[in-house]
């Protein structure tokens, strides 16, 4: 029994034709590592800059436009507008559009000048506590340097004297900066991508690899009496997944949950809908089970990586973000952890649902177009 | 035959250029059992296919038991049992499991008591149990045909339903079929076996998406005009291969020690006849041609056919 070169060949040569003529599993052996290389080399970012700040500006003199001038140049804030009041400046933390809120007080200048040392409130939203801290270090020495070079001449004893103002950050929602309390309620929205999108995907193309799709669509059955009778049940699973997560969030990791359990629940529902679709949609392009599985996969990767569950979202470069929001995970993901942490009412993820609804829409129009009722 | 249960004119489908079934006309007369005949990849599953809606023909019309077969395969479903070629129930049921599942598919009235009956009608009461992905191959078959059975069609396709079947599964089967046809369901049952071509009524043969001939099945035989001697005696693998090579000879077939000889051209075999009955080596008795020398005949007929690029005639 010695070793045959020829059967070695015959071996190594019906491999590679059976990976060529499988184009699905190619293309994914192929297409997974490029997109990881991409992604990671330069889409992630765990230092994130150019963070959307609001400035809620009680004193418009020299040194406070020093200051922002200041925030601006650092490169870890993009001053995007001006808040007339703490509520505005609440909400635009809340809903997400604004990552800080600089509220520079009344008579900010004089009291610098008086050696009043009057405080800048720095409101972050420290929910992500490894976006906010880079941000957050740096606020100190930018403020100082920004008053040391206006306070010059015969004021500039008041920039020497220690210390002419203070600076007070508010980490918001997530005050101990705990990595859990972000990472705990994004991970809903991961594990339901994956297991919906990947049963579902699988469980349909079953049928036609077993050619058990043949005897049933022989039968009188409508598309929508498969479609709902194959779907329900992972929707139950979906339930009690969403059901373990919630008592392992608040037992294990004693993560709040603040907001409004009706925004929660019309949110999962749409989120757990959206990724059935999603699988439908796989189950109509992959040809059996193996393919189900790599195509769930391929999706799955941008949904960790871009949707802003392990990587600030907006540490990420434009192409990246442009990619990240039409990922449904993306807008979960925002959805659930302004609800849980940041006590979101149904007011507060509108622009959620009404994204995810969009990226559903597209979905489902693809799937039933694909979808076949005969054998053709 | 105004009493039909299928009848199609046109029928033609096309899979990525190549046309699988061209031009197909076939009627099939109620409570008959159709024989439908063809060597692998004539076509014969894709036009059962596109009988119950399967599939949609690319031009062509008919109607089965009434109902158009373009517009109405809703009502074609209701009413017809197909039986596919490949076991398609579901492997991870159970016997018992898979025929409620398909009773609850037509909406069968007194779904447990017609399940129970289907059970005890195939000798599968026993067995009711038992995942149906551990059967053996005769016991798929017989829960396939049950399943089919579930809702009473008036119509029953049946995909090579004896195929890797041992022969006396074969024959319980066909057994089945004739107490069915007998009951007036109509059977369209499509094969390669030429021993149960002999149990149908009518047949129809085709080869590569072409009909050749069709017709009452005892009138086969004299529609393709062979002519048949029996040859009996010594060393008959020699005088075979000599007969193969005689223009006069049409097809020898071997049947154990019996060599069946024909041709269309009934002179020439005649004279072949005469020659080698000379020699007094072998016996030679003339024989009605059967149906089995007609089959032999047709394919390789349709095998010529095929290597002049598909034209039938």
């Amino acid at each position: 029994m010695s070793f045959s070169l020829a059967r070695f060949r015959a071996v190594l040569v019906k491999e590679f034709i059976q990976m060529r003529r499988d184009r699905i599993t190619f293309a994914m052996m192929i297409g997974v590592p490029i997109m990881q290389l991409l992604l990671f080399g330069y889409a992630i970012n765990s230092d994130p800059r150019h963070l959307p700040t609001l400035v809620e500006m009680a004193d418009d003199g020299p040194a406070s436009r020093a200051i922002l001038m200041g925030m601006q140049t650092s490169g870890y804030f993009e001053v995007e507008g001006v808040v007339t009041s703490a509520e505005e400046g609440d909400r635009a933390l809340r809903d997400g559009t604004a990552s800080f809120v600089v509220v520079i007080p009344p008579d900010f200048e004089r009291d610098v000048v008086r050696g009043h040392s009057p405080d800048i409130l720095l409101a972050a939203d420290a929910s992500d506590p490894a976006a906010a801290a880079g941000a957050m270090g740096a606020i100190s020495g930018i403020v100082s340097t920004a008053i040391s070079e206006t306070l010059t001449g015969a004021l500039s004893y008041a920039a020497s004297s220690p210390p002419p103002f203070g600076v007070v950050v508010h980490r918001q929602f997530n005050p101990e900066g705990e990595t859990s309390t972000n990472i705990v309620p994004g991970l809903l929205a991961i594990i339901l991508s994956m297991t919906m999108t990947m049963i579902t995907a699988v469980a349909i193309v079953r049928e036609t690899e077993r050619g058990t799709m043949e005897t049933l669509i022989s039968t009188p059955v409508r598309p929508a009496e498969v479609m709902l009778g194959k779907i329900l049940p992972y929707v139950i699973v979906g339930y009690v997944q969403t059901g373990v997560f919630l008592a392992a969030a608040q037992i294990l990791f004693a993560v709040p949950f603040l907001g409004s359990p009706l925004a929660f629940f019309v949110g999962f529902n749409l989120f757990i809908i959206v990724n059935l679709a999603l699988g439908f949609m796989i189950s109509t392009i992959a040809r059996n089970q193996m393919q189900a599985m790599q195509v769930s996969f391929f999706t799955l990767l941008p949904s960790i990586l871009l949707s802003g569950f392990m990587f600030p979202f907006a540490g990420m470069p434009g192409w990246a973000q442009a990619i990240g929001s039409v990922i449904p995970a993306t807008h979960f993901l925002r959805l659930v952890r302004k609800v849980m942490l940041k006590g979101a009412e149904m007011a507060d993820i509108a622009t959620d649902l009404w994204r995810i609804g969009i990226i559903m829409a597209v979905i489902v129009v693809i799937a039933l177009r694909r979808y076949r009722q005969t054998l053709d | 035959m105004s009493e039909h249960a299928i009848s199609v004119r046109g029928l033609t489908k096309s899979f990525s250029g190549r046309k699988v079934v061209d031009n197909l006309e076939m009627v099939v007369p109620k409570g008959s059992i159709y024989g439908f005949l063809g060597p692998n990849g004539s076509g014969k599953t894709t036009t059962i296919r596109m009988m119950c809606g399967l599939l949609t023909p690319d031009a062509g019309e008919g109607d089965c038991l009434g109902f158009d077969i373009l517009r109405q395969s809703g009502q074609i479903k209701e009413n017809v049992g197909y039986m596919t070629q490949k076991f398609s129930l579901y492997e991870d049921l159970t016997i018992r499991e898979n025929l409620d599942f398909v009773a609850r598919m037509y909406r069968v009235r007194n779904r447990t008591a017609r399940v129970d009956r289907a059970l005890d009608e195939l000798g599968l009461a026993d067995r009711a149990k038992q995942l149906a992905g551990t059967l053996s191959g005769g016991w798929k078959q017989r829960l396939a045909l049950a399943a089919c059975m579930i809702h009473e069609p008036a119509v029953l396709l049946l995909d090579e339903p004896t195929a890797g079947v041992d022969p006396k599964a074969r024959r319980d089967f066909w057994d089945e079929i004739r107490r069915l046809a007998a009951k007036g369901v109509t059977v369209l049952v499509s094969t390669h076996y030429m021993d149960e071509a002999v149990q149908c009524d009518y047949i129809a043969y085709i080869a590569y998406g072409k009909k050749l001939i069709d017709g009452l099945a005892r009138e086969i035989p004299s529609k393709v005009g062979l002519s048949t001697w029996l040859v009996e005696g010594p060393d008959i693998a020699a005088l075979e291969a000599t007969l193969r090579k005689d223009p006069g000879v049409g097809q020898v077939a071997r049947f154990g020690t019996v060599l069946h000889v024909s041709g269309i051209d009934k002179e020439a075999l005649a004279k072949v006849a005469e020659r080698e009955t000379a020699k007094k080596t072998h016996d030679w008795t003339r024989k009605e041609a059967g149906l089995e020398e007609a089959f032999i005949y047709l394919m390789a007929h349709s095998e010529d056919n095929f290597g002049n690029g598909g034209q039938a005639q």
